[in-house]
């Protein structure tokens, strides 16, 4: 597993009150009980988290690079801003 | 009970620094929205706002007043003067006792505190000035207001958000209608275009970073504004005989809490707030014209309260026009039900109906009437003027032609 996918998950896990193992790659935010609060609470851990600017707007995130789709979309989602924004 | 009539209007938005100038730009469908000229803009993301421009406190106030009034007392005494001036009341004796002010606000001084915090954190000073606490406070405009124009009856601030100035107006409707007040300084006021004001709503995510758009398929989000909209409510008898000139009656009033979501809005809860509106009023459905919508132009918004709307006039949703003017001056949040009051004064008065502006594309979750981007010409009896609130507190007033 790396890093980004380890960090990723923990704190969509602290979002959802889950515990780590019970996060799964295939799972959608919908499926661990996060709302749209919750969503941009995570996308506001994630990026102090990798000191990355995730670009994301509620009102349409069907337009955002930010793919929310699922746990994997998420990992790979920042995965890409990681190697876009610090190098 | 006693009726309530409008007597005096005032403002300072986007749009305008008077009411005939924001009237005259609404007719318009001019957008007052545009790149933000504040400290720090190019650490912010959005940079865009319906600002008040061209407006330079020195004119209106001394270096006395100025050291006591953050920009959002500022904006407030100039629109409370406006509307006092038009109303052409004196408030001395009784009257006075029997008049107050009621404002509503979300911000305060939020400049204040920006300013204040920036030198004691960022700049390291261990002093501030020693108005600040006067100055920041959010009762200081209805404060400042009854000072300058000696109202010493029930004078408070309401804060509930974007729905504030609703709540206030509300408040000094019924203060009226009961007996309570002769007459009530009321609306609202907001100057949240500063740093720490405009990056605590980036950080929600539900702004827009080119424009207005509401119930407009294309829409991304809101856009803050600033300013200030105030009015004279004055008991209809007594305004009848001195013969003063009367610009609507408040006719009806509704606040109704969703008791759901801290920021998603609810159906339900607009709905029973239009619908208090109308009972409240005592007028059938069928004689409501024109709506000036909450419509922040979020995707939540928009679309509840076109569902709302829907739900609570029934047939009759696709007969009655309704418009959001925040595509043009943006979102005062406190004091934004103020100034939209003057689009359903205009509407009732004048006949026209300010446009929705930036409408691009339908969206079938928004399909009623929204008076896109062009104003029209129609003859409305009766408006209403919608706010929901952050937090779930809603707050629907009902005017009358006279």
């Amino acid at each position: 597993m790396s890093n980004v996918q380890q960090k990723v998950i923990e704190i969509i896990a602290e979002q959802a009150v889950l515990e780590v193992e019970d996060v799964s790659l295939d799972q959608t935010l919908e499926d661990l009980g996060i709302d749209s609060l919750g969503l941009v609470e995570s996308i506001f851990s994630i990026e102090e988290a990798f000191d990355i600017s995730v670009p994301f707007n509620a009102n349409e995130p069907e337009k955002s690079v930010f793919d929310i789709s699922s746990v994997a979309a998420i990992v790979r989602a920042v995965e890409g801003l990681v190697k876009e924004q610090t190098t | 009970m006693k009726r309530v009539v409008i007597t005096g209007a005032g403002t300072i938005n986007a749009l305008g620094h008077n009411v005939a100038d924001t009237l005259a730009a609404m007719a318009e469908g001019r957008c007052g929205i545009g790149p933000l000229d504040i400290r720090d803009v190019d650490r912010l993301s959005v940079k865009i706002g319906g600002q008040v421009t061209g407006y330079d406190e020195r004119i209106h106030f001394n270096r006395q007043q100025i050291a006591l009034y953050d920009r959002f007392t500022q904006f407030a005494l100039l629109a409370a003067g406006q509307a006092i001036e038009q109303s052409g009341l004196e408030f001395s004796g009784e009257l006075a006792a029997r008049s107050g002010v009621v404002l509503g606000t979300s911000g305060g001084g939020l400049t204040t505190q920006d300013e204040n915090y920036r030198a004691v954190y960022e700049e390291g000073k261990n002093r501030v000035h020693p108005f600040v606490v006067p100055k920041l406070m959010n009762n200081a405009a209805a404060s400042h207001v009854s000072m300058q124009w000696n109202l010493k009856g029930p004078s408070f601030t309401v804060a509930t958000a974007c729905a504030s100035s609703n709540h206030a107006m509300g408040q000094a409707f019924t203060m009226i209608r009961s007996g309570m007040a002769t007459a009530m300084v009321t609306g609202g006021s907001e100057s949240m275009l500063c740093f720490g004001g405009v990056k605590a709503w980036e950080g929600l995510r539900v702004m827009s970073k080119d424009a207005c758009r509401p119930f407009s398929a294309t829409r991304n989000g809101m856009v803050q504004g600033e300013g200030a909209g105030v009015f004279v409510f004055e008991e209809m008898a007594h305004a009848k005989a001195r013969g003063a000139e009367i610009l609507a009656e408040v006719i009806g009033f509704a606040m109704t809490s969703d008791a759901a979501d801290i920021v998603m809005p609810s159906k339900q809860g607009a709905a029973r707030a239009i619908t208090g509106a109308m009972q409240d009023a005592r007028i059938d459905k069928t004689s409501v014209g024109y709506i000036n919508a909450h419509g922040t132009g979020t995707a939540a918004n928009d679309k509840t309260e076109c569902a709302a709307v829907a739900d609570a006039f029934g047939a009759h949703a696709d007969d009655l026009m309704i418009s959001s003017t925040k595509s043009m001056h943006g979102h005062l949040i406190g004091g934004t039900g103020a100034v939209e009051l003057l689009a359903c004064i205009m509407a009732l008065r004048d006949g026209v109906i300010a446009p929705t502006i930036g409408y691009e594309e339908d969206d079938p979750e928004c399909a009623l009437d929204v008076v896109p981007n062009v104003a029209r010409e129609a003859s409305v009896d009766v408006a209403l003027s919608n706010a929901f609130a952050f937090g779930g507190l809603n707050a629907v007033l009902a005017l009358r032609k006279v």
